[in-house]
């Protein structure tokens, strides 16, 4: 019990959080038909992140947090930018910038000296689940003993605070984002500033993955934003069930990644635990895989 | 040293790994080209991605059959092999679902490389495995590259480049006018299924050179950047050839000159700087002349009575 808390509670409650929070944002942008927008926007933060680290001189989260929503509304910027005068395809326009502004994030990393900070660019990729670990906890007594919880891992209030903030915005702005997601033009017409809502969901998307990013990696933040959310539209044809489902998709393909991550090679007779960021992607792919194959509402969306 | 690099003097190994970065960039851009104008450029990611697990595996397997596991050719064929099942598995996401292409892109681009991580953490608990400095994949590495992978990639790139010099007319005309091209009797399946083959052999290639996560970026960015310069498919194919080869041959040069940087963000930025130039200067749609000529016909019309 005492290994437990000390070593996976903190790890599985940062992992469901992330993973739900990125969840209920990634249904808006799969329906706005803008999922790769979050792939984008976990390239794009990097440079960010650097950058505040680079001012600033330490990891720490504010700064951070600005640095990545600034430079991925710089990055939405100059795709629109590229897109209207080159005049390509969106995904092309896409592909371009945040390729572009992950290369400068990642030589950005490579040239400034981390050596002090856990901050390189395998752990932008992968994360650091596994050691968000919390040894001031001696057994079941220590959850409610101050002292204890004082020494959590700091990532934990903080993915808690912007799950917490997400879920607000959701639910205050559910209706003129419902309406603006699936009649663009109605919406407008009604007097929604359709375009302003778009803008703050892709900030929102930002600090989603900006805080997501630090303890659990880009892996889990792109597949979060995706998977779970494209498993559950092939579930049901209404939104708010659709959420309820993705969210619940999350927390499966986190806590079951984690564990599997963790026991599964020991399972198999071998010593060592794989990677739990990479175990959560997946698990979250095969969740995706049935609904695909057996999900209620994979076809066209039912009449009447 | 610079110097030196840049004009193929520091060393056979050097040399032939310049070239073959070269030869890798022009085909990357001429069949980048092509991908962009039939708009299939985040398809190509999504492959890219999807190596990951393949590179793994083909790891696996060759310590398994008692080689050591670090053949660039056995790690490019897995590469390949898991390349060619992201391409089914987002063909089946969007036939068998209602799901949109992007998010089957993103889907498969997400879970296929978080398995090859999963697949990376066991090679490192591996004996040996901790060697196996398969991260040079992620990002790309052409410093101290072994004689036999840089003629690896040096016949590729030049066997890639050929493809496509021989290919450009029909898979060109597929591009920009799919039925068309059906009635004179190019068949669309036909060209996208050889589209597809070479831009998975272009990621394969470039996967030591640019890396997995940067090598779309080979693909898209000089062919978005010939566009500025033309109106002519033709002639962007082989501007962006040119555009992409000059990134790549410099950034490898530079990457002898700083081993320690990955070389695939070098190249990148150089691209990216070429393509910047493009859209802001280039006579034929940069910004710069665009805003020029339209003042100009302003000044024509106040002028006239």
């Amino acid at each position: 019990m005492t290994a437990f808390l000390q070593l996976s509670l903190t790890p599985l409650l940062i992992g469901a959080l992330v993973a739900a929070t990125c969840a209920l944002v990634g249904n808006f942008l799969l329906l706005r038909r803008q999922a790769l927008l979050g792939d984008a926007i976990s390239h794009v933060v990097l440079p960010g992140i650097v950058l505040a680290f680079v001012i600033t001189g330490a990891v720490a989260a504010a700064p951070m947090l600005l640095g990545a929503a600034a430079v991925a509304v710089a990055a939405v910027v100059a795709i629109e930018a590229v897109k209207r005068l080159g005049r390509v395809e969106p995904g092309a326009a896409m592909g371009v910038v945040f390729t572009t502004f992950f290369a400068a994030g990642v030589l950005l990393l490579e040239q400034t000296d981390t050596s002090a900070v856990h901050l390189d660019v395998e752990h932008a990729l992968m994360g650091n689940l596994e050691s968000l670990v919390w040894f001031a906890a001696t057994g079941p007594g220590s959850l409610i003993d101050p002292a204890a919880l004082a020494r959590l891992p700091s990532e934990l209030p903080r993915v808690a605070a912007v799950a917490v903030v997400v879920v607000a915005l959701c639910w205050l702005f559910w209706r003129p984002l419902a309406l603006a997601t699936f009649d663009e033009g109605f919406a407008r017409s009604i007097g929604i500033p359709v375009t302003a809502l778009g803008f703050g969901l892709v900030t929102v998307a930002a600090i989603a993955a900006v805080a997501a990013f630090d303890a659990v990696g880009s892996i889990i933040v792109i597949a979060m934003f995706i998977c779970p959310p494209a498993a559950a539209r092939l579930m049901t044809d209404r939104l708010g069930r659709q959420v309820a489902w993705s969210v619940v998709f999350a927390v499966v393909s986190a806590v079951l990644g984690y564990m599997l991550a963790g026991y599964g090679p020991l399972w198999l007779g071998a010593q060592d635990a794989v990677s739990a960021a990479g175990m959560i992607a997946v698990v979250s792919g095969v969740i995706l895989a049935l609904a695909v194959r057996f999900g209620p509402c994979r076809g066209a969306p039912r009449r009447g | 040293m610079f110097w030196q690099a840049l004009l193929l003097q520091a060393g056979y190994n050097a040399t032939l790994v310049t070239v073959g970065a070269a030869l890798l960039g022009v085909a990357a851009g001429a069949v980048g080209s092509v991908m962009v104008l039939r708009k299939r450029a985040l398809v190509a990611d999504a492959m890219a991605h999807a190596t990951l697990p393949g590179v793994a595996m083909a790891f696996m397997v060759m310590v398994w059959l008692g080689g050591d596991g670090r053949s660039l050719a056995g790690l490019m064929a897995g590469a390949a092999l898991s390349a060619g099942c992201g391409l089914l598995t987002v063909d089946w996401i969007t036939r068998k679902s209602r799901l949109a292409e992007d998010a089957a892109i993103g889907a498969v681009l997400s879970v296929f490389f978080g398995a090859g991580i999963v697949g990376l953490t066991v090679i490192q608990t591996m004996q040996g495995g901790r060697q196996a400095g398969l991260e040079g994949f992620l990002l790309g590495a052409t410093a101290g590259m072994l004689w036999a992978d840089a003629l690896v990639i040096a016949g590729g790139g030049a066997v890639a480049v050929a493809l496509v010099w021989l290919l450009r007319r029909p898979l060109l005309l597929v591009a920009f006018d799919p039925g068309f091209a059906e009635t004179v009797g190019i068949s669309p399946r036909r060209a996208d299924l050889i589209l597809m083959a070479l831009v998975m052999a272009v990621t394969v290639i470039g996967l030591k050179v640019v890396g997995l996560i940067l090598v779309v970026a080979l693909l898209i960015i000089p062919a978005v950047a010939a566009r500025f310069w033309t109106d002519r498919a033709g002639a962007m194919v082989w501007i962006a050839g040119a555009i992409g080869g000059a990134a790549s041959y410099l950034g490898a040069v530079i990457s002898t000159l700083a081993p320690a940087l990955p070389t695939g963000p070098i190249i990148v930025l150089l691209a990216a700087g070429v393509f910047l130039v493009s859209l802001l200067f280039a006579p034929a749609r940069g910004a710069v002349p665009a805003a020029l000529r339209h003042r100009r016909v302003r000044a024509l019309r106040q002028a006239a009575p």
